[in-house]
């Protein structure tokens, strides 16, 4: 019952994927008023996951004065389910390096850095060889912008903005309060912008097509297209480049093994979409949006099984700075463990349920703040589950 | 195994001796010599003048930056959701038959380490695992044989 | 002037100073919102989180110490949403925290406890985690006991540690439900770079890290008829014990304080400050020999800058981090040590006691005492010198125990002999008191003068805190036989907290700066501000301290060390003179280089 009914999209990968610099050549010789007022009208909104709006952190950015700037290519990729940047990073390498350089520019930066997850090391070789042809490149349109790369070491925590700044920094990857923001405060607490590595292909394939031609895919809120990791229940596991705003109902009657339970919007700390909602959730910003990690569930799949999962990953990769994200994934593991023995009556998970809210609205980072999303709505559409 | 002084002054002199050089350092040494000694991190802490507590902190914060002493080859199958669903159990059983260890042990000879990690980004391909800094995905019973025995030769 | 930020908090509307959090503006309008990881001295973390507030038309609960105020904030400290969420974060301490409050030091002086009662935790929401938590408690370590059980990791130990001493003995480790407060390789406080100087015990919130406690042994001692138990008081209790029995900040309470030490049964009641004024004699002379050797002999083996031993926990710092400056100290014993090694052969024999009956107690601002009472090198009377070592907290808690009513207790002398002192003594307790003792002291031996400051203040080494400050004395018409000594600049730095004696002490190495004379405190603000001091201590209470203390020097008759008399006398009767044989045995020692880690 697989039927294409999902329009593909080619803007990432496709064209230009092996391109000579051309569109970053132009593009730096453009104003940068101009570039942004590109940006802004694409209305591309971050692919990390938050969905901040580009073009205004790099105008806050470049609006903040200092004698050092940095941009940051987030390159983490630690979300369960979640792989397109690394398949981005070996396919498509210069598009992202010409989307930093361009950052650069606009900000006024000189260095650039990707802070690359320790289980992508494998691919810092061919990254440092792209990287050698880039700066030739650079060298020859004598333009200042150099990238480093910086490995993680194992450590989820480190995609956060700030615990990746502060892990560059040599330290634990601990999240810093907010205000400041990265845009004032960022790497070495200078103002840096830091974008997920399919945000900078992004703004290179809007200077390439111009901003009109880019907004014509996606809706009003989710503007062009968008990297999906598939993985799962699903005959065709892999990475497919999608229009945003799709609903979930078509994503399942493509993606499914037609069984399909429940799937998992934005990994462990995005949302679980039961069966019965696929008809009226829309994957985007405007719905419920995703990093890229879409993890398809069927029937023969326990969902407390899941959760115990989610919670497990979250309670070992939770910073453990502030209590209601280190001890409250604790709890929410145990507390589930203990109503499915039946140590502890099923109202216990009403007490589970408020404990979560309450992690959403204080704990001091986005983890302890959307350990809530997988645990409320797991819990809530499938409560037998966690009882019997 | 490298000498740790010798170690650490090369790499300190690649990479300087600033706290943000703190990170590619312990990378570096885990890179040679599989694991962070405690004269290691006393050795890194004086280099970079940084206290002992403080980089034994940072070091252990990472995962991947073992304080425990590790076998030549470090094998870290994937136990996060779609590689759990996809059979990591019989993967890990695999393992843990062939080379007669159990997860967060090192064989005797010191030549293989087996641990579980987080979501590698293997997900569509799951079970997945790493062996040093190699990814392996699509794992079965079969495959693994394969893998480890040529590892075993080594 | 700071730009004007206009905010609503519970109603009130107030103006506040651009960059002043939340947290600042309630308790400026006398709203108490509760916090367990923020501490005055230290850097904001932000990471215990019970201190958030409501703020409206945004969604989470932004915490109040860590979220500077911005124009036109509606913030609710006590909504309904806020006293849920506050409940859940104690609650959630509280159940991965041991909380047998009555088996803990900390019982009824407890920030967790605290808070725990006043929001009636009594329904223990949560499954308790401790079971499944494999804590353990160091207890190798002769002054500080860290107890992870007790631990609600809010880091302010590691703040203090790092940013007040720059030791950073203790770090954060690991990370998620294993995330724990650790030294290096989990070793004990005992085996690693930790200088006991207890900062971090004075900031802990909870009985995660305390004293070593010797209450109980000295009531034996005490009871033990057999025993003759001597007591010392250091100069910078006198100026904080009232604070821990519930009176005013910054009070001097020297008279009540020897009437409740006589009354909780010591057979003496004597005074570091004697001790104190003999540590200027002999340091003072040290100097004076070392300049003399370096200036006159041009002998190249002589150390110098000089700098003080009073302060064990800077010792034990020098020890760890510069090892090549260990010559660099002064000999002399610090005046506890001092007045230990007397207490068991000059008092002995004045009062016809034999040495083994008698039990040597001090009472401290510090936790390093402690250490430093248990070294080795400190058993030149043959004895232990100094028996117990307890802390301005412990006593309060003794007096507690004795039931006394300390307000009501009258004012007492001390005993004498070894329990008369001047105003120089007095000052020890503040950083840059040595350094001005023994100025007065130096300076008036070689010249025969008063030195020239105004009321014999020398005002350039009191300063402020948290600063290296320097002084220097111009030295002329000198007495003939310190005619070396004629028209040198004497250069002098102090410093205190070891985080600026880490730079000072780089500076100096680096030859950046030259000095003959340092001091050094461990503790922010000196000993008035040390660890064993009742908590809290933060720089407004170390302010009124060091107020009262050099109130405390002025008032004094006697304001010079060397005009104390029974100084003069011990020097007739018992040491002969200074750097003499017998000083050299009993109130001189060395240290040896440690390792660093
Ligand atoms: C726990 C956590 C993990 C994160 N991991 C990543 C990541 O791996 N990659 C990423 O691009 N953003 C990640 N983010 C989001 C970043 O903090 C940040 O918002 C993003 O890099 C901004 O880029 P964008 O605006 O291009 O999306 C994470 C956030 C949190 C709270
Ligand atoms: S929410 Fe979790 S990951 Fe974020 S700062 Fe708090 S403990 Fe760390
Ligand atoms: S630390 Fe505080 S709450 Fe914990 S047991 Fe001690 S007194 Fe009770
Ligand atoms: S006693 Fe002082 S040196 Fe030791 S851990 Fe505490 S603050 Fe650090
Ligand atoms: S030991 Fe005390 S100060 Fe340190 S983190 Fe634990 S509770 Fe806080
Ligand atoms: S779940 Fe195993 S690689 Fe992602
Ligand atoms: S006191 Fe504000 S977060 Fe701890």
């Amino acid at each position: 019952m697989s039927h294409q009914t999902l329009k593909r999209v080619d803007l990432i990968f496709g064209e230009y994927s092996n391109e000579k610099y051309k569109i970053l050549a132009t593009t730096l010789a453009r104003t940068n008023d101009d570039i942004l007022k590109d940006l802004l009208d694409s209305g591309l909104r971050g692919r990390g996951g938050a969905g901040f709006p580009t073009a205004m952190k790099w105008r806050f950015t470049a609006e903040t004065p200092s004698d050092e700037k940095f941009v940051v290519c987030n390159a983490d990729e630690g979300e369960p389910g979640t792989f397109k940047d690394r398949e981005i990073l070996l396919r498509v390498p210069r598009k992202v390096f010409s989307g930093m350089a361009i950052c650069g520019k606009v900000i006024g930066a000189k260095k650039g850095y990707m802070y690359l997850r320790g289980e992508y090391k494998f691919m810092v070789p061919e990254l440092q060889k792209e990287l050698e042809i880039y700066h030739e490149h650079m060298r020859q349109l004598n333009h200042d912008f150099s990238i480093e790369i910086r490995m993680g070491s194992g450590a989820y925590i480190c995609g956060e903005e700030s615990a990746l700044f502060e892990s560059m920094e040599g330290g634990r990857g601990e999240p810093r309060n907010k205000p400041p923001y990265p845009t004032t405060s960022g790497f070495m607490k200078k103002p840096t912008v830091i974008n997920n590595v399919e945000t900078f292909v992004n703004v290179l394939m809007i200077m390439r097509l111009g901003a009109d031609q880019y907004k014509k895919l996606g809706t009003t809120d989710s503007r062009g297209s968008k990297v999906f990791s598939v993985s799962g229940d699903t005959p065709i596991p892999g990475i497919y480049e999608l229009e945003l705003g799709m609903p979930l109902d078509r994503f399942v009657d493509e993606f499914g093994d037609g069984d399909t339970k429940a799937v998992q919007v934005g990994g462990a700390s995005g949302f679980c979409v039961p069966r019965k909602k696929f008809k009226d959730t829309v994957i985007g910003f405007e719905g419920v949006p995703t990093g890229g990690s879409m993890m398809i569930f069927n029937s023969s799949r326990s969902m407390y099984n899941v959760l115990h999962n989610y919670l497990e990953f979250f309670e070992e990769e939770s910073c453990g700075q502030c209590t209601p994200c280190r001890v409250g994934c604790q709890q929410l593991l145990k507390g589930i463990v203990a109503v499915k023995k039946g140590e502890k009556k099923a109202v216990y998970l009403d007490q589970l349920m408020k404990l979560s809210e309450s992690m959403k609205i204080t704990a001091k980072c986005g983890l302890g703040q959307s350990v809530a999303n997988s645990f409320s709505s797991i819990v809530n559409n499938f409560k037998e589950e966690m009882i019997y | 195994m490298t000498d740790c002084k010798s170690l650490i002054l090369e790499l300190a002199d690649k990479y300087g001796r600033e706290r943000a050089s703190l990170l590619p350092i312990l990378q570096g040494v885990v890179e040679r010599n599989n694991y962070l000694s405690d004269t290691c991190m006393t050795d890194i802490a004086n280099e970079l003048d940084l206290s002992a507590a403080q980089v034994y902190g940072t070091a252990t914060f990472y995962s991947f930056l073992d304080t425990q002493p590790r076998g030549e080859y470090v094998i870290r199958v994937c136990k996060t959701i779609t590689c759990d669903m996809h059979g990591k159990k019989t993967i890990v059983q695999t393992l843990e038959d062939m080379l007669k260890i159990k997860i967060g042990e090192t064989t005797p000879n010191k030549k293989f380490t087996l641990l579980e990690t987080n979501c590698l980004g293997w997900c569509h391909e799951g079970p997945a695992m790493l062996i040093n800094d190699t990814p392996y995905s699509g794992l079965t019973t079969e495959k693994v044989h394969d893998i480890i025995s040529e590892f075993i030769k080594k | 002037m700071a730009k004007k930020i206009n905010l609503t908090i519970d109603g009130i509307t107030v103006a506040v100073d651009e960059g002043t959090t939340i947290l600042e503006a309630a308790r400026n309008l006398n709203i108490h919102i509760p916090t367990l990881c923020f501490h005055e001295d230290l850097c904001v973390a932000g990471n215990c989180r019970v201190c958030v507030v409501e703020q409206e038309k945004v969604k989470n609960l932004p915490a109040s110490c860590a979220t500077p105020a911005a124009e036109g904030m509606v913030i609710h400290t006590n909504s309904m949403k806020v006293r849920m969420a506050r409940k859940h974060i104690v609650e959630l301490l509280l159940s991965e925290h041991n909380a047998d409050c009555t088996k803990c030091y900390k019982n009824g002086n407890c920030e967790l406890q605290g808070l725990a009662s006043q929001m009636l935790t009594g329904d223990h929401l949560f499954l308790d985690l401790v079971p499944d938590k494999k804590y353990t408690i160091d207890m190798f370590n002769t002054a500080i006991i860290k107890d992870d059980s007790r631990c609600i990791r809010c880091q302010r130990c590691v703040r203090t540690c790092e940013q007040l001493q720059s030791v950073s003995a203790l770090g954060v480790a690991y990370k998620g439900n294993k995330m724990k407060i650790s030294t290096f390789f989990e070793h004990s406080l005992f085996e690693v770079v930790c200088t006991n100087c207890g900062q971090c015990v004075n900031r802990c919130p909870t009985g995660a890290l305390i004293e070593r406690n010797y209450i109980d042994q000295v009531w034996d001692a005490i009871y033990d008829p057999n025993k003759h138990v001597v007591v010392q008081t250091a100069p910078a209790v006198r100026v904080a014990l009232g604070e821990a029995l519930g009176m005013a900040t910054g009070k001097i309470v020297t008279g009540k304080m020897v009437a409740a030490l006589r009354r909780l049964g010591f057979s003496s009641v004597l005074d570091t400050d004697f001790t104190a004024d003999l540590t200027i004699i002999e340091e003072g002379h040290e100097l004076l020999t070392r300049l003399k050797k370096a200036l006159v002999d041009k002998d190249p083996t002589v150390s110098l800058p000089m700098a003080t031993s009073c302060s064990p926990g800077w010792i034990k710092f020098i020890e760890h981090t510069f090892p090549e400056y260990l010559p660099n100290l002064s000999t002399c014993k610090s005046p506890q040590q001092m007045f230990g090694a007397l207490a068991k052969t000059y008092y002995a024999q004045k009062r016809k006691l034999n040495p083994k009956d008698i039990v040597s107690v001090s009472i401290m601002p510090c936790t390093a005492k402690k250490f430093e009472a248990n070294r080795p090198e400190m058993r030149s009377s043959g004895y232990k010198d100094v028996d117990f070592v307890l802390t301005t907290r412990e006593l309060g808690i003794m007096i507690k125990q004795a039931g006394l009513d300390f307000e009501e207790l009258p004012e007492e002398k001390f005993d004498s002999f070894m329990g008369s002192s001047t105003g120089a003594a007095v000052i020890f307790g503040s950083t840059g008191g040595v350094m001005e003792a023994a100025l007065r002291t130096a300076y008036e031996i070689v010249t025969g003068r008063e030195v020239p400051f105004d009321g014999l203040n020398i005002v350039a080494v009191r300063g402020t805190e948290g600063e290296v400050r320097e002084a220097s004395i111009k030295i002329d018409k000198v007495k003939p036989e310190w005619s070396f000594l004629e028209g040198v600049e004497l250069k002098c730095a102090v410093a205190n907290g070891l985080a600026h004696a880490k730079t000072l002490m780089q500076n100096v190495r680096d030859g950046k700066v030259t000095y003959h004379f340092i001091e050094v405190m461990a503790c922010p603000g000196g000993c008035l501000g040390g660890g064993g001091q009742p908590i809290p201590t933060n720089k407004e209470i170390r302010t009124k301290r060091k107020i009262a203390i050099y109130e405390e020097d002025m008032g004094m008759p006697i304001r010079k060390s060397h005009e104390n008399p029974e100084i003069a006398e011990i020097y007739k009767e018992f040491l002969g003179q200074p750097l003499g044989h017998k000083s050299h045995e009993l109130l001189h020692t060395h240290y040896t280089p440690r390792k660093r880690y």
